[in-house]
């Protein structure tokens, strides 16, 4: 399935991983990986970590820029801290919102988005983040 | 340099206005701040306006008069009107106008705002895959928020209750029904943890300043209040602003904590000098964040703040005095100030029913994308 956007995520070893970019001068990692490769690095980061912050989108967003589909199911999202690299926003998959906290450990995975290959984060149910 | 002072303030009413267009709701605030003030459109020697969805502030020479004055059209966001007003104070803080105008205000559309991601410098599936929402970002600060320094839910219901009260007593307001606190709470959930009555909406009005040098105040015989600082603050490295898809783990303050800072400075006073502010309140939880951010509490202390009842009017710090951007809606370029109207009507004592007793000292602070925070600090 085709990736929703170049360079958002790489497949590269068999599990999936965002990228990143690291600044060449100061090491500051920052996501998503910027077009600018002068002063920016491509860098695989961390697959799993911590919800950071989390709500739940409960009315549909305006298209465009959406492309959810119309049919709307609210659903979940959150800050990631990917540790030693940087906070991302994530969809949530599997998660029950009931239930969400911060602190909960939680994985990078790849499914499908209106059609096209995107990223989320699914629960990790070990305890050794 | 000169000393500056708001001499004249004109508000066209927020809300839904059918059948008027945003540029007429400028024309409309304008010429009442001028017969305020007691100066003619003549007079004015530069002037400062914008709206984010209603058109170019400068077409308003159209109606007010084809007098040469230079007209600088402003668009900054949430803190269009706060960039507004810092560019007539400036101008005549320099001595290079004695009379200044600064205007503001919007119409837009119902719903939440729909940003285009590629004009904030975003990719596009950022947008597509339903992250790039306004309302997100402020939930998702307030939780992170509330985790670290245990705020409850009940006290983001007290902040609407609140500006639903005083929302009542301003005739420019938009929401003039008081909710009680049990209905806001129960409300449909938006983002969690923010209810439909912990959100503003996007909505219309418009406000004119009218400025002056300190020595053309005193020749008008202005009804005048003196505008200490307007201060403008982009953000800093680590800090948390709307529409980012991602964020450094090192943390840092925000365009709020130094906007404030410097403008304290400036002033020369202190937070606790201070006896009415009007602080962003595009949800409950940002009036919240944004009591600690400017210095007036420290972070966690607003639960007890809001049980006492400290920000509401007849409390030691009241906080948004004719119910903030919840009761008055946010059009965009009107939103920051109409914040400094109010503190202006509050400081002349012309606030009626909502007026704070014996105020002299009033702060504002409106907060913008893409991370930029706009303050004012007024004294009578």
């Amino acid at each position: 399935m085709e990736p929703i956007a170049p360079d958002l995520f790489t497949l590269e070893g068999g599990e999936p991983a965002l990228l990143g970019g690291r600044d060449k001068a100061s090491g500051r990692i920052v996501f998503p990986l910027p077009t600018d490769r002068e002063r920016f690095d491509p860098v695989a980061l961390p697959r799993e970590g911590r919800i950071w912050s989390w709500t739940v989108q409960r009315f549909r967003p305006k298209s465009p820029p959406y492309t959810g589909p119309a049919d709307f199911t609210p659903y979940a999202i959150a800050y990631v801290e990917l540790p030693g690299a940087v906070i991302v926003e994530a969809r949530l998959t599997g998660f029950d919102p009931a239930t969400l906290k911060v602190g909960l450990p939680c994985r990078l995975v790849v499914e499908p988005f209106a059609g096209k290959a995107s990223y989320a984060f699914a629960p990790l149910e070990t305890e050794n983040v | 340099m000169s000393d500056v002072c708001i001499i004249g303030a004109g508000i066209h009413p927020f809300g839904r206005t059918d059948g008027v267009t945003g540029l007429q709701q400028g024309v409309f605030a304008a010429r009442q701040a001028l017969a305020d003030s007691g100066a003619g459109w003549a007079d004015v020697e530069i002037a400062f306006g914008g709206s984010s969805a209603a058109g170019n502030a400068d077409i308003m020479v159209n109606d007010l008069g084809l007098t040469g004055v230079p007209f600088i059209n402003v668009a900054n966001g949430c803190a269009t009107g706060g960039s507004a007003l810092f560019g007539a104070y400036s101008a005549i803080k320099a001595g290079q106008a004695e009379i200044a105008l600064a205007v503001g205000f919007d119409k837009h559309p119902r719903g939440a705002f729909d940003p285009k991601p590629a004009e904030w410098g975003l990719p596009d599936w950022y947008g597509e895959t339903g992250l790039m929402l306004t309302t997100q970002f402020f939930a998702l600060k307030l939780r992170r928020y509330m985790e670290q320094f245990g705020i409850s839910a009940r006290t983001l219901g007290l902040v609407a209750e609140k500006a639903f009260e005083n929302g009542a007593l301003a005739p420019h307001s938009w929401r003039k029904q008081p909710v009680d606190l049990e209905t806001i709470l129960n409300s449909q959930m938006v983002n969690d943890p923010l209810t439909k009555f912990m959100f503003c909406s996007p909505a219309e009005g418009a406000v004119a300043l009218v400025l002056a040098s300190e020595k053309k105040a005193r020749e008008l015989g202005a009804d005048a209040v003196k505008l200490k600082t307007a201060t403008v603050r982009t953000r800093p490295p680590g800090s948390f602003e709307v529409f980012s898809p991602g964020l450094d783990i090192e943390r840092g303050p925000s365009p709020t904590v130094i906007a404030a800072k410097a403008a304290f400075e400036a002033a020369g006073i202190g937070p606790q000098d201070v006896d009415v502010a009007q602080l962003q309140d595009t949800e409950s939880g940002a009036e919240i964040m944004h009591m600690a951010e400017n210095g007036f509490c420290a972070d966690g202390e607003q639960e007890q703040w809001l049980a006492e009842s400290w920000t509401k009017i007849g409390g030691k710090l009241p906080v948004n005095t004719d119910g903030g951007c919840l009761a008055c809606g946010e059009p965009i370029g009107a939103s920051g100030l109409r914040q400094v109207y109010e503190n202006v009507e509050q400081l002349r004592g012309r606030a009626g029913a909502r007026q704070v007793e014996g105020a002299r000292v009033g702060y504002s602070h409106v907060y913008g994308a893409p991370g930029l925070s706009a303050v004012t600090i007024l004294e009578r």
